[in-house]
């Protein structure tokens, strides 16, 4: 048998996460990722305006399933991200300190806090609609009550810090009411966003529901922000130029553009509320006739 | 009936030549001019179909509305025919007064023509007299696999004369006749027996149209055209629901047969949601943006 030194090690080709698959890029570019010492890591997708296409086909595809699951099955999900995630945190550890320039204590943390906040929106998906619905007061005999809806189809600019812990602490909240998400990944390492597709595929997460895209922030803006089957965008850290780009082209087909400045540090408290999942539900209020 | 009936000859069919010939198609890239000018050729194509158990007039009124002007407001030609059951033939006549539109009736007991002959003519003729100027018709398909060909074309012919004027459409249901030699034979049958059109499928039944299946038909009008000087048109039905997959079909259609077949005269998308996802790159092209089915009407 031939000693360990001698062999050639498989490097993993990273694609993108799509309706529950690993696709290619159509376009088949890529970019290359190199650590913080400016050494090789890794090819990944440069993602296209097509594929940017194919995932929102994908995510309005997954909407109604999604949105028709029961707020206790979605927390369950969730929850079972956490436990896949738990199972993997030695190779996350990994990954940030040798590819994303993470020293060890920081890397330990912003795993455990993956975990744990993944932990916390699952315990969000049977309560929020309590803590946010009211039943309301109203001058005629109605029973009068407001209940939050998903928006559908959300795009996600995910933060350009915190490979893993960012992306968590922003698509958690916009998925676990019901929504289907894009989420557009551009950040120094952004292989880990796809390993995390790997958690996220063995969670039970039907396929759809969180599509994930490496690439340039910047060329897919403007695609997103006009593409008239996505209903909601949430842009994270933007400038002003993307902020005058999303706004115009979301004003066409109505989107809800949210901005989010982001966070240093997303192990902070601050980086998790339930607030985070207003902007991308709608408030319907019933009038239900009262009997006698 | 002819006591001396022969099946025609038909040359055998190359299935892995077919099959690689029509995968080229694929390859064929059509953009810009070129891709709004097919698309709005697909549009002025298509049989906007409904052939459902729970079809009312309220939806064939409305789909008649969406053939006239399948973009509303803005310029988009308007669709070759409408296709529905003999029932809804009058509902769809009153709509369509007054228009170029097309009213095709699928008649002789689709899908399955599983009745008598009597039974299957009269329905024809009771399409016709609805109003149906187009006839869609199906084979008999248990005749043609138990080898009974001359009862098949005798029958096309009973079904052409029930007909009258109307054009005859005659559906092969090509998902069940297992082989392409078994394709090319029905083509070549039904092109004998009168059809003015051959179609591949009720739609009922998977697969429906491919486009290994279109390229056997189309070579069979082909060569009949080229012995003949006779035109026969083609009808894909089922499994055609992208914009992008019914340019392919228009570049089979150019390459194979040419130009003359480029027009609704002679070619036809039987299909119901192909239409909005046409519109919705029509619209693509004009505003630059990625449309979504939500803004357009159910069909």
């Amino acid at each position: 048998m031939a000693s360990t030194s001698d062999r050639l090690s498989v490097y993993k080709t990273y694609k993108l996460y799509m309706d529950g698959g690993f696709p290619r890029t159509e376009s088949g570019r890529h970019l290359k990722i190199q650590d913080d010492q400016g050494q090789f890591v890794a090819n990944i997708c440069h993602a296209s305006r097509k594929d940017l296409r194919d995932a929102v086909v994908a995510a309005r595809e997954a909407l109604d399933g999604w949105s028709g699951r029961t707020a206790f099955n979605r927390g369950q999900i969730l929850h079972r991200m956490a436990e896949m995630l738990e199972g993997r945190r030695a190779d996350f550890i990994d990954m940030l300190t040798e590819q994303a320039g993470y020293d060890e204590n920081d890397a330990v943390a912003e795993v455990n806090c993956a975990v744990d906040r993944l932990i916390w929106y699952a315990g969000w998906t049977d309560k929020f609609e309590q803590v946010f619905g009211s039943t309301n007061p109203v001058a005629s005999k109605h029973f009068n009550f407001t209940l939050p809806e998903p928006t559908g189809v959300v795009t996600i600019f995910t933060p350009r810090n915190a490979p893993l812990l960012g992306f968590v602490s922003t698509v958690l909240p916009v998925i676990l009411s019901g929504n289907t998400t894009i989420a557009v990944v551009d950040n120094p390492a952004p292989q880990v966003a796809m390993e995390f597709a790997e958690v996220l595929n063995n969670s039970d997460l039907p396929g759809g529901v969180i599509n994930i895209l490496t690439g340039v922030r910047e060329e897919l803006l403007v695609h997103a922000g006009g593409h008239k089957d996505i209903d909601g965008i949430l842009s994270v850290g933007p400038d002003s130029e993307e902020r005058e780009t999303l706004g115009l082209e979301g004003a066409d087909s109505v989107k809800r553009v949210e901005f989010l400045e982001g966070h240093d540090d997303w192990t902070s408290d601050e980086a998790q509320s339930p607030y985070r999942i207003l902007p991308f539900v709608e408030f319907k209020t019933n009038w239900h006739p009262v009997g006698r | 009936m002819s006591p001396d009936y022969r099946p025609p000859q038909v040359p055998p069919v190359d299935q892995v030549g077919v099959e690689e010939r029509a995968a080229k198609f694929a390859a064929r890239s059509i953009k810009r001019e070129s891709k709004v000018s097919g698309l709005e050729r697909i549009v002025s194509m298509i049989d906007l179909t409904t052939l459902e158990g729970n079809d009312t007039p309220g939806k064939v009124r409305m789909l008649c509305r969406k053939a006239r002007r399948p973009l509303g407001e803005r310029d988009c030609p308007s669709v070759a025919a409408i296709c529905v059951y003999p029932s809804m033939v009058p509902v769809a006549r009153e709509a369509l007064e007054g228009t170029d539109i097309h009213i095709a009736s699928v008649a002789s007991y689709f899908p399955s023509g599983q009745a008598s002959l009597d039974e299957r003519t009269d329905d024809i003729e009771d399409a016709v007299s609805a109003g149906a100027d187009e006839i869609d018709i199906v084979i008999n398909r248990g005749a043609f696999l138990s080898g009974d060909y001359e009862r098949v074309h005798d029958e096309i012919v009973a079904f052409k004369k029930a007909a009258g004027d109307a054009h005859l459409k005659v559906i092969l249901e090509t998902g069940e006749l297992e082989t392409f030699d078994n394709v090319r034979l029905a083509s070549q049958i039904a092109i004998e027996a009168g059809a003015d059109f051959i179609k591949t499928s009720t739609g009922k039944i998977k697969p429906a149209a491919t486009m290994p299946v279109v390229l056997v038909m189309l070579q069979t009008i082909r060569d009949h055209y080229l012995k003949t000087g006779e035109r026969i048109g083609m009808k894909p039905a089922g499994g055609i629901r992208t914009a992008k997959g019914a340019l392919k079909y228009l570049a089979m259609v150019k390459e194979t047969v040419g130009d003359p077949w480029l027009s609704p005269d002679l070619f036809r998308f039987g299909a119901s949601s192909l239409l909005n996802d046409v519109l919705m790159q029509l619209e693509k092209q004009r505003t630059g943006r990625y449309h979504s089915e939500r803004y357009l009407s159910i069909s």
